[in-house]
């Protein structure tokens, strides 16, 4: 390269590597990393323990799902980002003809067809989207001078457009705005002009009504309403928010103490374990607790996005990039949900929240990040 | 293609994960200023909301205190009775299970009608699925014993006992004691809600109304933790319910039994009254009706009849039954003419059976066609003669009469402790202006003085006038409660009786002999109209006869007997009576409807009272 010459010695800066640990370099996984995955698991099981009744069947349960989240995250981080990149546009082809699929001989549950059903098990195509996603967009800038010209931005664009729209159609308009948000991190960190960035947000905005009005199903609108206004229905649908709120609110500085969690214990709170997990937290544990859950998750975020830094190429860089900030998505909206910021959107608290199918995803995303993180080579080239 | 610049990419990259890093922490600082918004500064609107959520106050309704009369005979106790429950989620099939039941209880449509309409509407009533659903009420020891048996066929059916008022006595006293029934929607508009959350029954009438402050006592509460659905989860805090006070009346049982049976066909009312204390003996109104039937709702075809009797048992004519006086206000204005100085013992009126006023041409009638010839005081009321009187309402005006028979309590409420008591009339030429906005005429004076016109008394308010007689002036308050007790301390309580002036202090103890001695006369003298109940006494008394007509008699018309008149057209029979002369223990003022004459059947009725008060026996009913 032409550059090459003067730009080696800061390249060799900023790619010299430390002593890898055994951890890092046979296991490859990151350590701190895993410090902090490990350690918000925990936070979840104490949690499930006391708002799952002390049931530790539940709890066992968890435990399986977390170990095969784990076996997976462990397997991946050992695949090298070189191996990502070349299957990144298969596994999207796949991802797509599966939505297909799912629209045309999917299962129904709770109003909305989501599922396939293999008899014995079932499977949301969403979930690989959550992966498969941000992989084609990083994939498809990898060989590209960035920043990206206006049509490769637009190419981008279609590459999330299309599965958002399959999803949504399903309906499913949490998942499909968190694809969505995955795909535009990848967008963003190849470059996209601020500019474009505004206007493309501003343009968003003013089509907001015209998405209400033809393509929100009405029990959508009525969680936006209900989001705005709980006390309006407070029996109905504003009732799961209030008692969240009491929940959080009741907990004060220290929290009631774990297991003395009225809201939660006596079954106030709803969806407890699962989407509701952080207030029940919140209760039992005060704003003391909250604020180390998210020192936490904050250190997890910091070390993804550090990761992303120092990466060795494009593709690594912008999926990296955009698994971590799309993990951040996850903690921003289920705490703005339950504690009334944000409507209620059916997403799970990362790590925390009891349920298999979105631990997998997120740690499948965390075994990319350490693989990229962890196949690094002593010099780029 | 393009030479990919991975320096400047990775330049971009960095700068743009800065970009990220800041924005990341910001949104984090907006949920950490929410939570600080919901844990911090609304800390104590979510504490009160969360704590509301979980603590419910169960109410514990109190025992209602007990009546009793003045011997401890009981009048108002409480019985556990029984019921048959459901609890709907321990019950697989509920229709094959309630069509079981009927097999062996009867339930009928109505009830099985109403349990399946509450079966439907459980949330609405504030029920749950684990909460026991009744399906019948009241089950008879029968049907307990039956389900007893057949217990292991009804998971899930329960027979529940709880306690329900009872009038061991029926309708003797129904119109004192009263009855409790269920809380009506106006009710719960009055009554303190904390008091009565847990009560179900509230005193209706009698007893029972006038004194639901003491016998309804205090309700305690259970402070409970329960789930969302309500489902009990343990116990916080308890306070026991403090029982209500028992009462004891003044009434004498055996009395008040013996004087309802003296009635017989008769509808009626009699009042008696200890004259020493006022304590009310005994206090009937004929017919009575049995308590036990509005406990738990009477239906409404009960009602129905009770309510169209002809002979109204539900009506309590001790209080609310205004009647004409009729000649039993003549020793109250014989005694006002001796007050004002109008007349003499001795002073004779010369009666030859009509009366009539200077100039006028209307003949006011003696009661006896052919006329009682001379007369004074005494014979005037020994035999009660009209014109006597006619011509003394006259010489004394109704101004006078008036006041003298208002300190008497005539038209005026007595404050006995029962609800709805009725004033009476008193007539007067300001109530005259007053309520038919007339002038006074001199004729109205007349009738007034024999106890006809417009007076209207209650038989109560004649006792106690009666009382006061008897006491020579010294009043007493006419009361039914004894006193009421703690169950637990047995601290008494007595009636609080206002008795401050309304002494009769200014007649002269002649005065009150003359009057007396006539009213002994009236039974025990030759020609007394009551001398027939009078001859075979063995105690002295002093008595009164009177009549009350209900319907009047033209001017031109001869009056006919009461044999030949309908029914409820015959006169009201009156009596009152006090015994012994000298040291008096009892006062009785008796009504009997259409009696006709009131020494024929009320004087009678009034001996019987005598007899079992004053002997402890008495013989049988009025013919």
């Amino acid at each position: 390269m032409e550059l090459n010459s003067y730009s080696a010695p800061q390249q060799l800066k900023g790619t010299q590597i430390r002593q890898l640990s055994f951890i890092e370099k046979t296991l490859h996984l990151d350590t701190l990393l895993l410090f902090g995955l490990l350690l918000m698991s925990c936070i979840g099981l104490v949690v499930l323990y006391s708002s799952g009744n002390q049931n530790m069947g539940l709890i066992y349960k968890q435990l399986v799902r977390m170990g095969i989240a784990f076996i997976i995250m462990i397997a991946i981080a050992r695949i090298s980002p070189d191996t990502l990149l070349r299957w990144a546009p298969w596994f999207y082809g796949a991802g797509i003809i599966l939505l297909i699929a799912v629209l045309i001989v999917g299962t129904k549950s709770k109003g909305a067809q989501r599922w396939l059903n293999f008899g014995l098990f079932r499977f949301q195509p969403s979930e690989i989207m959550k992966l498969a996603v941000p992989m084609m967009v990083s994939y498809y800038y990898s060989n590209k001078n960035l920043p990206p010209s206006f049509k490769q931005i637009v190419i981008g664009s279609l590459i999330i457009l299309i599965p958002t729209g399959l999803i949504a159609k399903q309906p499913d308009l949490g998942t499909s705005l968190l694809i969505a948000s995955s795909g535009f991190f990848a967008i963003y960190f190849a470059g996209i002009s601020w500019r474009l960035l505004l206007t493309a947000t501003g343009i968003f905005a003013s089509a907001a009504p015209i998405f209400w009005t033809y393509f929100m199903h009405d029990y959508q609108k009525q969680r936006v309403l209900t989001f705005l206004d709980p006390e309006k229905d407070p029996r109905g649908a504003g009732y799961h928010i209030i008692q969240s709120q009491t929940a959080i609110g009741s907990g004060g500085t220290y929290g009631k103490g774990w297991l003395n969690g009225t809201q939660s214990q006596l079954d106030f709170l709803p969806e407890r374990s699962t989407d509701f997990v952080f207030s029940a937290f919140s209760e039992e544990f005060g704003l003391m607790g909250v604020s180390i859950l998210l020192l936490v998750y904050f250190l997890i975020i910091v070390r993804g996005l550090f990761i992303g830094t120092q990466a060795q190429n494009t593709f690594s860089r912008l999926l990296c990039g955009s698994l971590i900030l799309t993990f951040f998505v996850y903690i921003f909206v289920n705490i703005g949900m339950v504690s009334g910021l944000l409507p209620v959107v059916g997403l799970p608290l990362p790590l925390v929240s009891y349920g298999g199918t979105s631990m997998v995803t997120i740690m499948a995303g965390f075994g990319m990040m350490m693989s990229i993180h962890t196949h690094r080579k002593l010099y780029s080239s | 293609m393009e030479i990919k610049d991975n320096f400047k990419e990775k330049r971009l990259f960095s700068n743009r994960t800065i970009v990220a890093a800041i924005m990341v922490f910001l949104m984090l600082i907006i949920l950490i200023a929410q939570m600080f918004n919901l844990q911090i500064l609304q800390y104590e609107k979510y504490r009160t909301r969360s704590v509301n959520n979980r603590l419910k106050i169960e109410p514990q309704p109190p025992r209602r205190g007990l009546i009793y009369d003045r011997d401890g005979v009981i009048l108002a106790d409480n019985t556990p009775s029984f019921q048959l429950t459901l609890i709907p989620e321990e019950v697989k099939n509920i229709n094959d299970t309630t069509l079981r039941l009927r097999n062996i209880i009867e339930i009928s449509d109505e009830e099985m009608e109403r349990f399946e309409k509450l079966m439907k509407n459980l949330w609405r009533n504030n029920l749950h699925r684990f909460d026991h659903i009744p399906i019948k009420f009241q089950l008879t020891d029968n049907e307990v014993a039956r389900f007893a048996i057949n217990r292991h066929l009804f998971p899930g059916v329960y027979v529940k006992a709880h306690i329900a008022r009872r009038y061991p006595l029926k309708e003797v006293a129904s119109h004192i004691i009263g009855y409790v029934g269920r809380i009506n929607e106006i009710e719960l508009k009055t009554l303190d809600y904390f008091d009565y959350a847990g009560s179900t029954h509230v005193g209706k009438t009698g007893i029972e109304k006038y004194y639901e402050d003491v016998l309804h006592g205090t309700v305690g509460e259970i402070k409970v933790e329960k789930n969302v659905s309500g489902r009990y989860i343990r116990t916080i805090e308890e306070t026991p319910p403090k029982p209500g006070n028992d009462i004891y009346l003044t009434i004498n049982s055996t009395l008040q039994m013996e004087v309802e049976k003296a009635f017989g066909k008769y509808s009626g009312a009699v009042v008696a009254i200890e004259p020493s204390s006022g304590e009310i003996l005994a206090m009937v109104s004929q017919p009575g009706y049995d308590l036990n039937l509005f406990v738990n709702g009477i239906s409404s075809e009960k009602y129905k009849e009770l309510q169209q009797d002809k002979m109204q048992p539900l009506f309590n004519r001790l209080t609310r039954g205004q009647y004409p006086p009729g000649s039993t206000t003549k020793p109250l204005v014989g005694l006002a003419g001796l007050y004002y100085g109008v007349i003499k013992p001795d002073d004779e009126v010369f009666c030859p059976g009509h009366y009539m006023l200077p100039n006028v041409s209307h003949k006011y009638r003696c009661w006896k066609k052919w006329g009682h010839g001379k007369v004074d005081l005494n014979h005037g009321i020994a035999q009660s003669c009209d014109v006597y009187f006619y011509d003394l309402s006259y010489k004394l005006g109704i101004d006078r009469m008036s006041t003298f028979l208002g300190r008497f309590g005539i038209g005026q409420k007595t404050g006995i402790d029962l609800p709805g008591e009725k004033t009476g009339i008193l007539p007067s030429r300001e109530w005259k202006k007053r309520v038919k906005n007339e002038p006074w005429f001199h004729g109205e004076t007349l009738i007034s003085g024999i106890g006809q016109g417009f007076t209207l008394t209650t038989p109560l308010q004649l006792a106690q006038a009666t009382a006061l007689i008897a006491n020579r002036g010294k009043y007493v308050k006419p009361h039914l409660l004894k006193y009421h007790e703690d169950p637990a301390t047995k601290n008494k309580v007595m009636p609080d009786l206002d008795t401050e002036g309304k002494d009769i202090e200014d007649v002269s103890n002649q005065d009150w002999n003359t009057i007396i001695q006539a009213m002994h006369d009236v039974v025990h003298g030759k020609r007394g109209t009551a001398r027939k109940i009078g001859k075979d006494a063995p105690f002295t008394f002093a008595g009164k006869t009177g009549t009350a007509q209900v319907f009047g008699v033209k001017q031109d018309e001869e009056a006919k007997k009461t044999e030949e008149l309908a029914f409820e057209l015959r006169d009201h029979a009156l009596f009152i009576a006090f015994a012994p002369i000298d040291k008096p223990k009892i006062a009785v003022a008796v009504i009997v409807e259409h009696g006709g004459g009131g020494s024929s059947v009320a004087a009678p009725v009034a001996r019987i009272v005598l007899d079992q008060y004053l002997l402890g026996e008495s013989n049988g009913t009025i013919e």
